[in-house]
């Protein structure tokens, strides 16, 4: 294997490159005719809109494409809810929405006016105490990299709160819609059963 | 993601004006679309191939759409009502056990808590080629440009009701459940309410793949109703998938038995992921009726269920998987407690 990142397109970054936007397709089949011609571009006024994040009201002026992950990353500097995919198949940016999780990849800003949006920095106490969700995932050794983790975090605290964190089977059925590329799973399920006694049911 | 407009539907009366037009409705495409947990609508705008200039947001109707209500007539449920909250509710679990099955193994914990019904039945294949618009043949895309997946990628394609022009296979659950339990689906639009069988919502692809669904333009899905019925508490959801959870299904099946001891009176069976569109297996129906059901008889419903299936190389498999995945579902139905 070649280390070279985009040479001749069989680098790791090129073979990855295909395999996120077409994952079974092999580029040989690629149509050589090129996608339709974009809409005319209209002018669209920007919105503006406050969102409810962690307790805090943020005003806001945004595209109405702007989703809440990029609302979060890109305008509120709010890092802890990742991209893994941008479409719904990763659940790395979960957030609690009026305490229910979602994915804020596949929510416009929009969509959440109105609504209290939970984030990863939103979980500790104001004296830095962790939530026990948090300090379970510390304790069990519930990560490697780390990338899933905000999403994984977030995911058992809404799986704990809806009911469905009774058994290990439930647990990992419950939160299959959170991959962890470093397979921590089995740490993950411990560590949830660790914080659900801890938790009262929100 | 092209740029679009964003506004709130303000209330029923609106719709009833007709000003959303539906994305899979006969004059699709068509630039204005409906928002109700966009986990469709913003996944394939985000791939560039759904494409409004204008979002109307349908959300702002949930108080009034989001019913979930069981009584002696069966039950009805809101259009806005989330997978979620049908899947846990509990009288759905008790009496429409198939109902509540589907949507639970459907998708992730999270796309449960956003996706609505209404959208639900209304997803879009996961065919690659219909999702990825770097790839020029797809009829159901752009009409009358060919069809990718018939010698290509088509592991998880259609064997029943595809035609010359598309094999793309439907990929939702829940509408397995409403095709096995006779669900009518309530519409709303300029030309006022009608209801109509759930049957007659989706279109097979024929010559127009990209006609999904017999919604005119400017209507919308308000609820469903399913109505009560001595099959509908022994009734269950199968699914086979690649990994065990957060898959579409290779195959599936609804079945709702109403049994005179061993005997069957009715069954009721709906196949998923095999399908262009939700499929209701009337042969393999009518094989078993007045039939003492065991392994025998499930596996004749089943050979007679899949008798006109089509494959097309990567998805041969699917036949078997479809028989087997029926016979499961029967005898599992059969050995049901019911309370
Ligand atoms: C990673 C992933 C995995 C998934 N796995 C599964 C699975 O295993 N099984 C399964 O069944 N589904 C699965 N899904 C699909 C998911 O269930 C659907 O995307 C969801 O149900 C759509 O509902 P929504 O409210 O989000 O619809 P939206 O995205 O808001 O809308 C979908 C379409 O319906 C239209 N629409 C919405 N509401 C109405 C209405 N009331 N009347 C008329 N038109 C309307 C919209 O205009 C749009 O065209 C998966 C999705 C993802 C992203
Ligand atoms: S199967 Fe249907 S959706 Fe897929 S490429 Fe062919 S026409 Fe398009
Ligand atoms: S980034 Fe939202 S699910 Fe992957
Ligand atoms: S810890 Fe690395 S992806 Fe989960």
């Amino acid at each position: 294997m070649t280390s070279q990142p985009d040479e001749g397109g069989l680098g790791r970054r090129g073979l990855l490159g295909v395999g996120a936007a077409a994952p079974f397709l092999a580029p040989r089949q690629a149509a050589a005719q090129p996608a339709p011609p974009s809409l005319p571009l209209k002018e669209r006024p920007d919105m503006t809109l406050t969102l409810h994040i962690n307790g805090k009201a943020h005003p806001l002026t945004l595209d109405p494409r702007v989703t809440l992950l990029d609302a979060l990353r890109e305008h509120l500097a709010l890092t802890g809810a990742k991209k893994g995919c941008d479409q719904g198949q990763c659940g790395a940016c979960t957030v609690l929405l009026d305490g229910h999780r979602v994915l804020s990849c596949l929510t416009l800003a929009a969509m959440a006016e109105g609504k209290e949006v939970t984030t990863i920095e939103g979980l500790a106490g104001a004296d830095g105490a962790l939530h026990p969700m948090q300090q379970a995932f510390l304790d069990h050794d519930a990560f490697q990299c780390g990338y899933c983790t905000p999403g994984q975090i977030m995911s058992a605290i809404g799986c704990v709160q809806e009911g469905h964190a009774e058994k290990p089977e439930q647990i990992r059925e419950y939160m299959s819609g959170n991959l962890c590329r470093c397979a921590a799973y089995p740490n993950i399920v411990e560590a949830i059963q660790a914080a659900k006694p801890q938790m009262g049911r929100a | 993601m092209r740029p679009f407009s964003y506004e709130r539907v303000p209330d029923q009366a609106a719709v009833r004006r007709g000003v959303p037009q539906s994305a899979t409705s006969r004059a699709a495409p068509v630039p204005t679309m409906l928002l109700a947990g966009g986990t469709t609508l913003l996944d394939l705008m985000k791939l560039d191939v759904l494409r409004p200039e204008r979002v109307l947001d349908i959300n702002t109707l949930a108080p009034k759409l989001s019913a979930i209500e069981a009584d002696a007539q069966g039950l009805r449920l809101g259009a806005l009502a989330r997978m979620a909250a049908v899947a846990d509710d509990a009288a759905v679990r008790r009496e429409f056990p198939v109902v509540a099955e589907s949507l639970m193994l459907a998708a992730s914990g999270q796309i449960r808590n956003m996706a609505s019904l209404g959208g639900n039945v209304l997803q879009r294949t996961r065919c690659s080629y219909f999702r990825d618009v770097s790839y020029a043949a797809c009829n159901k895309r752009n009409p009358g440009s060919g069809c990718a997946a018939l010698d290509g990628y088509n592991r998880l394609h259609a064997v029943l009701g595809t035609s010359e022009q598309c094999i793309a296979s439907y990929p939702g659950d829940f509408a397995q459940a409403l095709i096995a339990l006779d669900a009518v689906v309530e519409i709303e639009g300029p030309q006022g309410a009608r209801r109509i069988p759930f049957a007659e919502l989706h279109r097979q692809p024929g010559d127009r793949p990209d006609v999904e669904t017999t919604l005119n333009p400017g209507e919308m899905i308000a609820g469903f109703a399913i109505p009560a019925g001595p099959w509908a508490r022994r009734s269950r959801y199968v699914k086979v998938r690649d990994r065990e959870s957060y898959a579409f299904a290779a195959a599936s099946a609804a079945v709702a038995l109403d049994l005179d001891g061993d005997k069957v009176r009715q069954a009721r069976i709906a196949l998923g992921g095999v399908a262009t569109v939700p499929w209701r297996a009337t042969a393999a129906e009518a094989a078993l009726a007045g039939q003492v059901l065991d392994e025998a008889s499930a596996e004749r419903a089943a050979e007679a269920a899949f008798r006109d299936a089509k494959t097309h190389g990567e998805n041969d498999y699917k036949p078997e998987l479809g028989r087997r995945t029926l016979v499961r579902a029967l005898l599992e139905a059969k050995r049901m407690e019911i309370a």
